[in-house]
């Protein structure tokens, strides 16, 4: 898909800040009018390049919101005509189903599933994934701790080290 | 002691303490100050330059390194000067590695001033040009430049205060604490007057990687200027590495060669680990200067936007991370604005007459802080001024 610059300008600006970045601020930060920015975000998002706003949540320090997360390896028999789209289309539509990617290498499905327990994750490979018609096998890895999660880092002092004023 | 007698040189005595030195002093033990004080860049050093400087010393690499530098790192230098820059110089013969550009801006003056040699200091300027030359026994004459003029010296201002005394013009493009930023043509039109008067030119370029609108143009680039061209430069700005103290000089060979004398006495070399993570910065740190820019770029977009809607009028800087707005709106000095304002809103700016009499009227501005702290100035600046407009 070709984009303008500015629209990937504005997409730049996006992925740099908080989501709650208001669209006046952006406006300025990328030299355009408020309604210019409007206009761009809306056909930035009709066309899908700008899929979702999202935040990034660190919920193990939140009580009472200890989830778990896996990452599965998932070895399937590719079909005829549609190959590995099929049995992915049937793990992704899974709401417990966070990513699901098509990898080279050891295996060929690679899953992150999230749940409230590692029982409800594990239920959910031997109930429901290993199930499928088309997978062969399953290696579950649970995540124990998020260090940096798409591009933030969690657990990181970003106090400003530098004095107040200097030369 | 008994009192009487001063042990102090006179050159010291006279020189006044910079004025930044007090708004320091005023901000430190405030909490919640958001600061736009500052010379430097928000961002750590990218961790491979780190990571670098750690692999160095597990190494061992703890000794000297040759008076002007790690081999190596000149070469690199020469490289980088050559590509970015489109400048020529020998690894060998005419580049130092010295701490900091300060360091280098020292050397220089001290290489080419004898007592009395008079050189001219574009105001508003960095803090130490004027107290430099002094020190190296020179004479600054200071010009000052207008708002109106966006901050950029005109040709016939220049040829008013050459004097036969006159050795050399100190450059700083982009500017602190303006931001301006000089183009070929202009700097063209200093050249000729450098040719005509025969005159030496120190051309600060710390801020050349942070060059927003237009091309950037090396004053040594310009037909004739190389030989008489000291160009000084580093790490500190553009790859986010002030506390490391790496900076460089490109120079003519007799001139690099004198610089060099003063240098391997004062100096020795600059820090080797420090050389080590340049080394690294520059082999692989293109890309984060370029990112490191890009977002300088947006802010600056941001807040000289924000400022001027303010009522803050203010010329769009071309280049390094400083706003420089006229406060004259408020019909407060620039001391008392930066102080109240600190007081009263805890933001820190820097009062513009501390850069030279021309900058009374304004406060330098540092936009190299987080996008949400900008926006939490903008808010403070707002309730300031809506209480401190002139009747």
């Amino acid at each position: 898909m070709k984009l303008t610059e500015k629209q990937i300008e504005v997409l730049a600006i996006l992925e740099n800040n908080s989501a709650r970045i208001p669209v006046e601020d952006i406006a300025k930060m990328a030299e355009l009018s408020k309604a210019e920015t409007e206009t761009i975000l809306d056909k930035l998002e009709e066309m899908k390049v700008l899929v979702r706003y999202n935040s990034v949540i660190d919920w193990s320090k939140v009580d009472g919101h200890e989830g778990v997360t896996a990452m599965i390896d998932v070895k399937v028999a590719p079909k005829r005509g549609v190959g590995f789209d099929e049995v992915a289309q049937r793990i992704y539509r899974f709401k417990e189903v966070r990513s699901v990617y098509l990898m080279s290498g050891a295996y060929d499905l690679s899953v992150i599933i999230e749940g409230r327990s590692m029982n409800e994750v594990a239920r959910f490979v031997s109930e429901k994934l290993s199930t499928l018609d088309s997978v062969l096998s399953t290696t579950t890895h649970f995540i124990l701790k998020k260090y940096k999660h798409d591009g933030t880092i969690f657990e990181q002092n970003e106090d400003d080290k530098r004095i107040v004023v200097s030369p | 002691m008994n009192g009487t007698k001063s042990y102090l040189s006179k050159t010291v005595e006279e020189l006044k303490p910079s004025g930044i030195r007090r708004f320091f002093d005023l901000a430190a033990g405030m909490e919640g100050v958001i600061s736009l004080g500052v010379g430097e860049p928000d961002f750590i050093t990218p961790w491979s330059v780190r990571e670098a400087a750690i692999l160095s010393l597990e190494q061992g690499y703890t000794s000297y390194t040759a008076n002007a530098g790690l081999m190596e790192l000149r070469e690199e230098i020469a490289g980088y000067m050559q590509k970015g820059f489109g400048v020529s110089y020998s690894p060998r013969s005419e580049i130092i590695v010295t701490v900091g550009a300060s360091q280098a801006l020292d050397i220089a003056l001290r290489a080419i001033l004898d007592p009395g040699d008079e050189v001219i200091v574009v105001e508003p300027s960095f803090v130490s040009y004027v107290p430099l030359v002094s020190l190296a026994g020179g004479v600054p004459v200071q010009v000052q430049t207008l708002k109106e003029n966006g901050f950029k010296i005109l040709p016939e201002q220049l040829e008013k205060v050459i004097t036969d005394r006159t050795k050399a013009i100190i450059l700083c493009s982009p500017n602190n604490p303006t931001g301006t930023m000089l183009n070929g043509s202009e700097l063209e039109a200093i050249a000729q007057i450098a040719e005509k008067y025969d005159l030496l030119v120190l051309s600060d370029e710390i801020y050349a990687e942070l060059a927003y609108d237009g091309e950037y143009t090396s004053f040594a680039t310009i037909s004739g200027m190389k030989k008489r061209t000291i160009l000084i430069s580093g790490f500190s700005k553009g790859f986010a590495m002030t506390g490391w103290r790496l900076g460089f000089v490109c120079a003519p060979e007799t001139i690099s060669q004198a610089m060099l004398k003063i240098h391997q006495y004062a100096m020795m070399c600059a820090p080797t680990m420090a050389q080590f993570a340049a080394l690294e910065a520059l082999k692989t740190g293109r890309s984060d200067v370029e990112d490191m820019k890009k977002s300088y770029k947006r802010r600056r977009n941001y807040f000289v936007q924000s400022l001027n809607e303010l009522g803050l009028t203010c010329h769009v800087p071309g280049g390094a991370f400083y706003a420089f707005p006229s406060i004259e709106s408020t019909g407060l000095s620039s001391e008392e604005f930066a102080e109240k304002l600190l007081l009263e809103e805890k933001v820190a700016v820097v009062p513009g007459n501390i850069f030279g009499e021309s900058g009374e009227g304004h406060v330098r501005c540092s936009y190299a802080t987080s996008m949400e702290l900008l926006q939490e100035a903008i808010k403070r600046i707002g309730h300031f001024l809506k209480r401190n407009q002139k009747a």
